[in-house]
């Protein structure tokens, strides 16, 4: 069983077109690049877990204000959800436009991605902001540390995200991004829904569960 | 094994249309606005509804735009493996706090 899965994962790494010169198959016949990936995204899910278990622990532990439903402004974080939810749906748009090698298209929701992903940043240097003049800081309480921590990780990430989508956007600006480029795309597209995903998640425990 | 397509076998399964990510994103949206409705409605059972919104969010954000559905299930088992050691610690955790008595509750630093 395992040679003849290692046959076909030979088979595979040894017949593709030039399309696909650039990728490289496990014994699975599955990219190396991807199955990478998201092996980097279940240790991420960790990651954000250790976070999140230390902001749950210490929920409702601050011995001093101000408190969460003081200070969060469900109205703005919504509208920042919002806004990162859409920036999903213009990198799986944009994915569709670089695989089916509309140039114009993938440069838009590409685009879209980057502009979305600065938003929602913004939205958290204004949120950060606000706190820090409503006295709360890192080291003010176990509120502070713990909220400051999980969304300041979260944010970084997000930073990343935008940075990485701006090379891809460049390129494509430039024509480079081409249909057999697809898969760092799809990557940089993971990484994305990802971060979505993670604060679908931040969203409920943190700002809507009191 | 041997109904599997060319693009299945490198995880670079058949994606969905334009028009249903669209639709998956309406969707999403329509459900984040459910949840702010309950955040501010307060129903009874607002928090298992809140968790089961953010669940469903959750799993289709990663089925059809991240494309679990249509990729290998070698990517679901590697993700999925992560993502219930996570939930599995954070659970444990929640639980160790604040559910049991204090006393029961090894003491932090």
């Amino acid at each position: 069983m395992a040679e003849a899965i290692l046959d076909q994962g030979a088979g595979q790494t040894g017949g593709h077109d030039a399309s696909h010169d650039e990728h490289h198959y496990t014994a699975t016949g599955l990219d190396s690049w991807k199955v990478g990936f998201w092996t980097f995204i279940g240790s991420e899910c960790l990651f954000f877990g250790t976070l999140l278990s230390t902001y749950m622990v210490y929920k409702g532990a601050s011995l001093e204000g101000p408190y969460p439903r003081e200070i969060f402004d469900i109205p703005l974080t919504t509208l920042s959800t919002f806004v990162l939810l859409m920036s999903s749906l213009a990198m799986v748009l944009g994915l569709d436009g670089v695989q089916k090698g509309e140039r114009k298209k993938a440069a838009f929701w590409l685009g879209v991605v980057v502009v979305f992903g600065a938003i929602f940043l913004g939205f958290q240097y204004y949120e950060f902001n606000h706190f820090l003049h409503e006295g709360l800081t890192l080291q003010h309480s176990v509120f502070g540390s713990s909220f400051y921590v999980l969304t300041g990780f979260h944010g970084a990430h997000v930073t990343v995200g935008v940075i990485w989508l701006t090379t891809l956007l460049v390129q494509s600006l430039r024509g480079k991004l081409t249909p057999d480029k697809a898969l760092q795309v799809e990557i940089a597209g993971l990484y994305w829904h990802f971060v979505d995903i993670v604060w679908i998640v931040i969203f409920v425990l943190v700002y809507l569960i009191p | 094994m041997s109904e599997t397509t060319h693009d299945d076998a490198h995880g670079d399964g058949a994606h969905a249309s334009a028009g249903f990510y669209w639709m998956i994103g309406g969707i999403l949206a329509v459900l984040t606005a459910i949840e702010v409705a309950l955040y501010y409605v307060k129903p009874p059972m607002e928090q298992p509804m809140l968790l089961i919104l953010s669940a469903v969010k959750f799993v289709m954000v990663i089925g059809y735009f991240m494309h679990l559905k249509f990729d290998s299930k070698i990517f679901t088992g590697v993700f999925m493996a992560g993502l219930v050691l996570a939930m599995f610690m954070v659970s444990a955790l929640v639980v160790l706090y604040h559910f049991l008595p204090a006393q029961q509750v090894p003491v932090v630093g």
